[in-house]
């Protein structure tokens, strides 16, 4: 059986692939959705807190032995803690201010990462060994796939509902929600709202590190490997809707089948599928498919 | 304006992004070189290749025929309208004397157009394509340390010689790679082998497995990968991963030395590739490679050798033509042998071809490897112009 042409079994493996990379692209635009939706800083840091997360595990395993399950949890934290160094010290200063110098500073501080990492480690990259548990592969009888992507999946799958969910349906959630609609009447509940949305911020930074770790042992750890991505994802979370939580983890993993069939039939276009898509959904639904005018 | 729009519009800005460093010196011998300073391509040449031209400078004495000379860098971001209006303006504001052509064949070429207008040396180094001395030589431009018909010619050869005679592309989706896949499939035609498909990726693709799938999909035993630096590889990593390797060898038809340095020799030992140098043959490589370690802390690619014999080459020139004229200096470049720790008995061609010597390697396996950076067992020399275009191939003018 074919399907435009190319085999059924070679047809889903492609589209199996697409959601591998769909799955990071959602909890990185998880992210960013996050950190817009509750701070509404654009923030273009993102990159460089992924690749950052996937230097401190490699950084980990190398001088100190840390496992790879160890690094998806101290990754995230060190991360985190360096978000809410970020938030305490620069971004607190923007809130009301326009959005653009967010921009602007997150970009510039990715800038400067970047070049730390690459001063230090160049640009040719770090190995990162698959963990023992997750080597070998699975024959699904129309493609071998790799354990380690088929964890891949299911570790974002988790780690996006899971988030998803703490936002939108418990308490802590709807104090967050609450406090960036108006800060001042939530404050005046005795919440604590700064703290709130530091620790958000470092959250979402967090995220990001968690992403960079799961990336780590399949492509090569490069202080590149976030300005590669981040653009692609900023597609993602401007055709999702900025802000919408449901929407970034939805279109993530639709984006990344498209990209993958993409790659099958017209590779050439394979990094640029994204953004004609962004073009169109901007003409169309100028907020993004799940987005609300504000 | 929305905020969605201003996301939108900066991702769009950041994916077209400038950033250009340049220093900007007086008036003296001003020799510049515009390569990939910061992306897929910088260890290759980057910042190290600075510091090789500016060991041929401190070498040449720092000073030649009475003037001072000076070093000039740029980062052109793979994108080759920054490189050609970089050079231009090198060329009318800061009075130029000589561009060394970096890593990147697109930039390239589009530098060669601009050097040959404003009549300079255009002296490359890090770009593969063979285009440089073929239908778009110039009589400017000299083509120093490698191309795709060299490396073609070396590791297709020796693939197909191994019994490798089905082929499968995966090519990096611009000048180089095309030129790189078009070159090599000539070879593997005339050796009687065939090639049963390709696939094209684009620059710095974050993830080839899609691509991969295809290339095993095809049957082929060989998968050529036509591409270079960091997408060669995660080309390699993720071939690795899938079991591609299981059923098809891998030929990389250009790997630097810190493309094994990265991938380290377990995933990369027993494979065959060609270059035009290796810091550790013989005892004058290494003892220059060592000054280049004490600076760089990494081993010198072969890029960042011919960086350096191609500024040393140039300034031999002037001293001897006394002169910065470009078109003496070329002349004296023309009728000088080229002796130093890249090339023994070279010359350069009347296509702009700079003819040495090219080696075919194969990796060692971690056993045989004796220190950090000893990868590799020359297996082949390819002597003089055996490994070049020939004559009958060339369409360049300037060579007939």
């Amino acid at each position: 059986m074919e399907i435009f042409g190319i085999p059924l079994q070679a047809f889903l493996g492609q589209l199996l692939l697409g959601l591998v990379n769909g799955s990071f692209y959602a909890i990185l635009s998880l992210g960013l959705a996050v950190i817009f939706g509750l701070l509404g800083i654009v923030n273009f840091a993102h990159g460089a807190l992924y690749m950052m997360g996937a230097y401190v595990a490699w950084l980990g395993l190398e001088y100190f032995g840390m496992n790879y399950w160890l690094a998806l949890l101290v990754a995230p934290l060190v991360v985190g803690a360096l978000g809410l160094l970020i938030e305490r010290t620069l971004l607190k200063q923007l809130y009301r201010i326009d959005p653009i110098y967010g921009l602007l500073l997150t970009f510039g501080l990715s800038l400067i990462a970047e070049g730390i990492f690459r001063d230090r480690f160049g640009v040719s990259g770090q190995q990162y060994a698959v963990p023992e548990l997750l080597q070998g592969a699975t024959n699904l009888g129309f493609m071998i796939l790799p354990n380690y992507r088929g964890w891949v999946v299911f570790a974002s799958l988790l780690i996006c509902f899971g988030t998803w969910y703490l936002i939108e349906r418990t308490r802590l959630g709807s104090y967050l929600r609450a406090g960036t609609e108006n800060p001042a009447l939530v404050q005046a509940f005795g919440v604590n709202v700064p703290l709130m949305v530091a620790l958000t911020y470092a959250f979402g930074a967090g995220l990001a590190a968690v992403a960079g770790v799961l990336a780590a042992p399949v492509i090569q750890i490069t202080p590149l490997m976030g300005s590669n991505l981040i653009i692609v994802v900023f597609a993602v979370v401007v055709i999702g809707g900025m802000g919408s939580i449901l929407g970034s983890i939805l279109t993530g993993l639709v984006l990344g089948l498209v990209e993958g069939l993409t790659k099958v039939f017209y590779p050439e276009a394979s990094n640029i599928v994204v953004f004609v898509i962004m073009a169109i959904v901007l003409i169309i639904r100028p907020a993004g498919l799940f987005g609300k005018e504000r | 304006m929305k905020l969605n729009q201003i996301a939108a519009t900066a991702a769009l800005t950041l994916a077209a992004a400038t950033g250009a460093h340049a220093q900007i010196s007086g008036d003296v011998i001003k020799i510049g070189i515009i390569t990939d300073m910061s992306s897929v391509y910088a260890d290759l040449d980057g910042q190290g290749g600075v510091e090789a031209i500016k060991m041929a400078i401190a070498d040449a004495g720092g000073t030649v025929a009475g003037k001072k000379v000076e070093v000039m860098y740029a980062d052109h971001q793979n994108k080759a309208d920054i490189a050609a209006a970089k050079a231009r303006e090198w060329f009318d504001t800061q009075g130029l004397d000589m561009l060394i052509g970096g890593t990147n064949s697109g930039t390239s070429l589009a530098m060669a157009k601009v050097a040959a207008e404003k009549k300079k040396p255009f002296l490359v180094v890090g770009a593969a394509t063979s285009a440089l001395t073929n239908d778009q030589c110039t009589p400017y431009t000299v083509h120093w340390a490698y191309d795709t018909v060299a490396l073609s010619k070396g590791t297709g050869n020796a693939v197909v010689k191994a019994g490798g005679k089905t082929w499968f592309f995966l090519t990096a989706d611009y000048a180089f790679g095309a030129q790189l896949q078009n070159d090599t499939t000539k070879v593997v035609e005339a050796a009687g082998g065939k090639v049963v498909g390709s696939v094209k990726h684009p620059l710095n693709a974050n993830d080839f497995s899609s691509f991969l799938l295809q290339a095993q999909s095809s049957k082929a035993q060989i998968l050529g990968l036509a591409n270079a630096g960091g997408d060669t590889i995660n080309s390699i990593k993720a071939a690795n991963e899938f079991g591609i390797t299981k059923s098809m060898k891998l030929a990389g038809l250009l790997i630097f030395i810190n493309d094994i340095h990265s991938l380290g020799l377990k995933t990369t030992q027993g494979l065959y590739l060609t270059d035009s140098w290796y810091w550790n043959q013989n005892a004058d490589t290494r003892a220059w490679s060592r000054r280049f370690f004490e600076k760089m802390k990494r081993m010198p690619s072969s890029l960042q050798a011919a960086d350096y014999s191609a500024t040393l080459q140039y300034l031999n020139a002037v001293k001897a033509s006394n002169s910065d004229d470009a078109d003496k200096v070329l002349a004296q470049m023309r009728k000088t042998k080229i002796n130093d720790i890249f090339a023994k008995g070279g010359w350069i061609r009347g296509d702009g071809r700079m003819v040495h010597d090219m080696y075919l390697m194969q990796v060692k396996t971690p056993e045989q490897s004796t220190e950090p950076w000893d990868y590799y067992n020359v297996v082949q020399t390819f002597k003089g112009e055996e490994p070049w275009t020939t004559k009958a191939e060339s369409k360049c003018p300037l060579w007939k």
